[in-house]
């Protein structure tokens, strides 16, 4: 690749870029997103290569590994552009059909695309699938066009298109108003308004100024953040330029959490390929901006998303948040003005900046304008990402794109924003999902995170399971946070185990109390919303817990009872082998039973068994 | 301790107080560990305090003080994977393995920890041995996943 | 208050100062301060476990929040740090606050029953026992980190910090092993509140976390100054022959 020193030389080199490029060529993209990577696509995408060459295909058709799209629960996919033919659920057998058929004939192969599961209706291409239908991407758009180690494919569908616009005919008062009015908050869950932000940063007296990208993305069932790193990188630069040139910062540092080693690969990869093409370090496109990036590594460290916590962890120290004021805006990073804005924020920038703020701030709701992904997983058929405007309610996203419970379960609760946000119970299924509608009924937006929950899941155990997962990450630093979670922790196993006592509910309200107000950061603050909401929505189980020793959904252990049915009982001993303290035992090829003395719970057995035998209650 | 196999760590970063992470993580990656000598040699080059290291090593997970097996075994217990049995997962690898979670199994092969979430929730429950996925992990795979590691 | 008024006219104020209330009251207090220093400068009482005014605060205890702003945005902070802000509404005894202050002592009551300070703080609040289970009736550290701040800041030499995250956060030497940055002065457990950090001294011998070191006597009477390593430590740093620090500051 070149180095482009101007923009002249830019636009002469798109112009040479789109000349070379038929956009009427065949293109075949496989996914390569978090949700078909562990299906086998760089299997897919191997045998695509194979049996394209057989039949003289290279040169004639390209074939791209792209990023995630969308519909994970069906992996692998791949889209056959331009048609836009949407195949599922491929492996690597399926591929000499595809190639015989679709690229070579011209048809589409029936049984490999998703089929409406009430009518049965083929949807080939990827605008009748529902679960597209419905959706509005801005951040996701190009995750299924593009090859996210290529530079030229980036450009090709218009990247880096605002440095021109910015860098030559903006000021940076006039880039920060614009975001201003697009309404854009912050998508990493504060939803903070961007534009205030970036503003507040500018007015702060400093020469140095600095800007991060958050992609500590912990939450657990949240990925949208890591398919956006993976699958798009150059959005997250080309948005970051916009930003520090806005504010006046020279340095960016991109935070990636340590579990995404694919994340880190491709954003240094573009980091590199930016900054060999001159849209990073000095002097960019000789507009006298100067600004560079470098990459930062998460350590294992959920409260690192916090964004006193981040910049510590950049500085070399522990990830203890500090109380603000003063705000990152203000003294962040090395104590100078820091602007730190999630993946999903900084990947919208690019296109306010194109299509205008007006454009962006149709979309969404009075106060939450603009679009928001979310990682839709749990009991529901059609899990992956969406993204869709602002506004809509969470059963057009559980039912019209999700395809609704899974196995014809029904709903018990979504639980949204992560370790930090409530559980929504039936009731609100028609709530408009914004940042203010989902406070109202005690959960967060956070990152996104939409975790659908059927009568399989129990909410005490919901609960426990979050107190776990932040009593493990708490940091540590303050009183409420560190002992009341560690209290939390204790009640709930407590009542898991058939110890619980009604006073006890009676003192977790009062420790949320002390906890939601008086913790130092939103960890500890937010900590009780999985705990209120369940007590408010779901007390019923809790009383059922506690009351009668008992879990209605079959899920806490210690309240379980295994029993092995002697007529069903095969005698194989597969539970025998599984069993790891060694409860069960019988003659071979006689009915097995379970020692209750020795039964620990775990229910492996329950699992193995392939005759359904093992009974639980 | 090998001082020339830590320089060439040391000698690709400035020496700045604020290269401490990275650092540690270019020592965690290439010895399996941190260990101790290396992190006294590491205070001095840095001019970081001894306790600032000790407190960072022992605050991000990452780390470890003692060495971790040859391959890193992370079950995911993200909340999706909590709610498909990857609790029952752990339980049944660790017996299998006879190691709990967060320790190494005896003949150094297998280091069992958890994870908060590996980012591929559609196809829990999942687990990463080094830096492969496994999707859709059900107690009977796991013998075979195994034995690809084993010796 | 038309004297108020007359009064504000006529002072001429040398340092820059803001106005905010305190319950209610109003009063002035310089910029650069704290809302506990200013409510300290003004008469207001705000308790404090984590806090040294020689010391950064960093709010950990969470004892000293006050309530900020008018209903029905208000919210809770830490006094030690945040800011004077012109026409900020303080209040310093709010039921949130208290509430949320009984708690903690509450909390802490179960971390370290046997605390003498947070006996006196809880029962000053109206917290005789605690409802949460004890882990472990000897514990004594309330994870305030005036210690390890004292051995940074003050000090100077950081042989002890934090380790761990909340499961088994504690304060420790690196490795738990003897210290070598420690110079055995003993500042950490002068500034403990709850008087955790063991320090025996017997037979000219000061044995602290893990490390015995020797005691200097004066050259002249013969008493005990401090540890030789402390004395070599402040000749380091004044540049001084380690000898001048041999004789005590009542035979100068």
């Amino acid at each position: 690749m070149p180095k482009i020193e101007s923009v002249d030389h830019l636009t002469e080199y798109r112009r040479k870029l789109k000349a070379s490029r038929d956009p009427k060529q065949p293109v075949v993209l496989v996914c390569g997103g978090p949700g078909c990577l562990p299906l086998g696509s760089e299997n897919v995408a191997a045998a695509f290569k194979t049996a394209m060459a057989e039949k003289g295909l290279e040169g004639k058709v390209l074939l791209k590994t792209c990023g995630c799209q969308g519909l994970c629960a069906n992996g692998v996919k791949v889209i056959i552009r331009p048609e836009e033919i949407a195949y599922q659920k491929v492996t690597p057998q399926d591929v000499p059909e595809i190639v015989e058929q679709t690229l070579v004939g011209g048809a589409t192969v029936d049984r490999l695309v998703y089929h409406d599961p009430a009518s049965g209706t083929a949807c080939a291409h990827k605008g009748e699938v529902p679960f597209y239908k419905g959706q509005d991407p801005i951040v996701l758009r190009k995750l299924d066009l593009i090859d996210p180690e290529s530079l030229d494919d980036y450009l090709a569908v218009g990247g880096y298109r605002t440095l021109r616009k910015v860098l030559f005919s903006m000021t940076p008062e006039q880039v920060i108003d614009q975001v201003e009015r697009s309404g854009l908050r912050g998508r990493g869950g504060g939803g903070f308004p961007t534009g205030r932000k970036w503003r507040l940063a500018r007015q702060a007296e400093s020469a140095v100024r600095f800007i991060i990208c958050n992609g500590d993305e912990g939450d657990p069932g949240a990925f949208m953040d890591r398919a956006v790193m993976e699958g798009d990188p150059h959005a997250i630069i080309e948005g970051m330029l916009v930003g520090a040139y806005a504010i006046g910062a020279r340095q960016g540092y991109i935070y990636v959490r340590h579990e995404y080693p694919l994340a880190v690969k491709r954003l240094r990869l573009a980091i590199e390929q930016a900054r060999d093409f001159g849209f990073l370090g000095d002097n960019i496109l000789r507009s006298k901006f100067s600004f560079d990036l470098k990459i930062s590594q998460g350590s294992g460290a959920f409260v690192c998303g916090e964004e006193t916590a981040l910049m510590a962890s950049i500085e070399g120290f522990i990830g203890e948040p500090s109380p603000r004021p003063p705000y990152p805006a203000q003294a962040g990073l090395f104590g100078l003005p820091t602007v730190i804005n999630n993946v999903e924020t900084w990947a919208n920038v690019p296109e306010i900046i194109n299509m205008g703020p007006e454009w962006y701030a149709a979309k969404g709701t009075e106060n939450s304008k603009g679009t928001k992904v979310f990682s839709l997983v749990g009991a529901v058929n059609n899990t992956g990402l969406v993204e869709v405007p602002m506004g809509t309610t969470l059963r057009q996203i559980i039912g019209d794109l999700g395809g609704g419970i899974k196995d014809g379960h029904p709903f018990k609760a979504v639980q949204t924003g992560g370790p930090s946000g409530g559980c929504i119970p039936e009731q609100f299924l028609d709530l408009p999902v914004d940042y203010d509608s989902l406070q109202q009924v005690g959960s967060i937006m956070g990152s996104g995170g939409m975790i659908v929950m059927d009568n399989t899941s129990c909410m005490v155990d919901v609960a426990r399971y979050f107190i776990g997962f932040l009593y493990a990450e708490s940091c540590g630093k303050c009183t409420p946070c560190r002992e009341g979670l560690k209290q939390l922790k204790y009640l709930y196993e407590e009542i898991t185990s058939g110890r619980g006592e009604m006073e006890h509910l009676k003192l977790m309200e009062d420790l949320c109390e002390a906890m939601s107000s008086a913790s130092l950061c939103g960890l500890g603050q937010s900590a009780v919303n999985p705990v209120r909401s369940t007590l408010k929505y779901f007390r019923h189980e809790y009383e059922a817990h506690i009351k009668e020793k008992k879990c209605p959904a079959l899920v806490c252990r210690p309240l379980l009872k295994y029993t092995i049915d002697p007529n069903t009982c095969t005698g194989c001993l597969a539970c025998v082998r599984e069993c790891p303290v060694g409860a069960i035992s019988g003659i071979k090829k006689e009915a097995q039973e379970i020692d209750q003395e020795l039964c620990i719970k775990c229910g492996l057995c329950y699992e193995t068994c392939q005759f359904d035998a093992v009974k639980r209650e | 301790m090998d001082a020339e196999r830590l320089e060439g760590i040391l000698s690709k970063y400035e020496g700045e107080s604020t290269d401490l992470i990275p650092v540690l993580q270019d020592i965690q990656d290439n010895y399996n560990y941190l260990p101790k000598d290396e992190l006294k040699v590491v205070a001095q080059r840095l001019n970081v305090p001894l306790t600032q290291i000790y407190s960072v090593a022992t605050f991000y997970t990452m780390f470890s003080l003692v060495p971790k097996g040859e391959h890193q075994l992370k079950v995911c217990l993200g909340t999706t994977c909590h709610l498909k049995g990857g609790q029952r997962l752990v339980d049944s690898i660790a017996s299998r393995l006879g190691c709990d979670v967060g320790y190494t199994t005896k003949d150094g092969t297998f280091s069992l920890e958890t994870v908060g979430c590996l980012g591929s929730c559609a196809q829990a429950p999942v687990m990463m041995i080094d830096d492969k996925y496994y999707a859709r992990v059900t107690v009977d795979k796991v013998p075979k996943i195994l034995k690809l590691y084993q010796k | 208050m038309p004297f108020q008024k007359l009064a504000d006219q006529v002072k001429a104020p040398t340092i820059e100062e803001v106005g905010l209330y305190f319950n209610d009251i109003f009063v002035r207090a310089p910029m650069e301060y704290t809302l506990l220093q200013a409510a300290r400068a003004n008469g207001f009482e705000i308790p404090t476990l984590c806090y040294h005014p020689d010391l950064p605060s960093e709010g950990h205890c969470r004892l000293c929040i006050v309530e900020i702003g008018e209903a029905p945005r208000t919210r809770l902070v830490n006094s030690c740090t945040y800011p004077v802000e012109k026409g900020l509404k303080v209040q310093t005894h709010s039921d949130k606050v208290m509430h949320a202050r009984r708690i903690v002592l509450e909390l802490l009551l179960a971390r370290a029953p046997h605390a003498k300070l947070i006996q006196d703080l809880a029962r000053d609040h109206g917290v005789f026992e605690t409802r949460f289970h004890i882990d472990d009736p000897e514990e004594l550290c309330i994870l305030c980190g005036l210690c390890v701040r004292t051995c940074k800041e003050i000090v100077g030499v950081s042989a002890i910090s934090m380790a761990n995250r909340t499961p088994e956060k504690q304060v420790t030497t690196p490795f738990k092993e003897a210290s070598e940055a420690c110079i055995g002065c003993g500042s950490c457990a002068f500034i403990c509140p709850t008087g955790v950090i063991p320090y025996t001294e017997k037979d000219g011998i000061r044995t602290i976390w893990g490390r015995n070191f020797e005691l200097q006597p004066c050259k002249v009477c013969g008493n005990y100054i401090a540890p030789k390593a402390q004395l070599e430590h402040w000749a380091r740093l004044t540049g001084d022959p380690v000898e001048t620090f041999f004789v005590c500051r009542d035979c100068r």
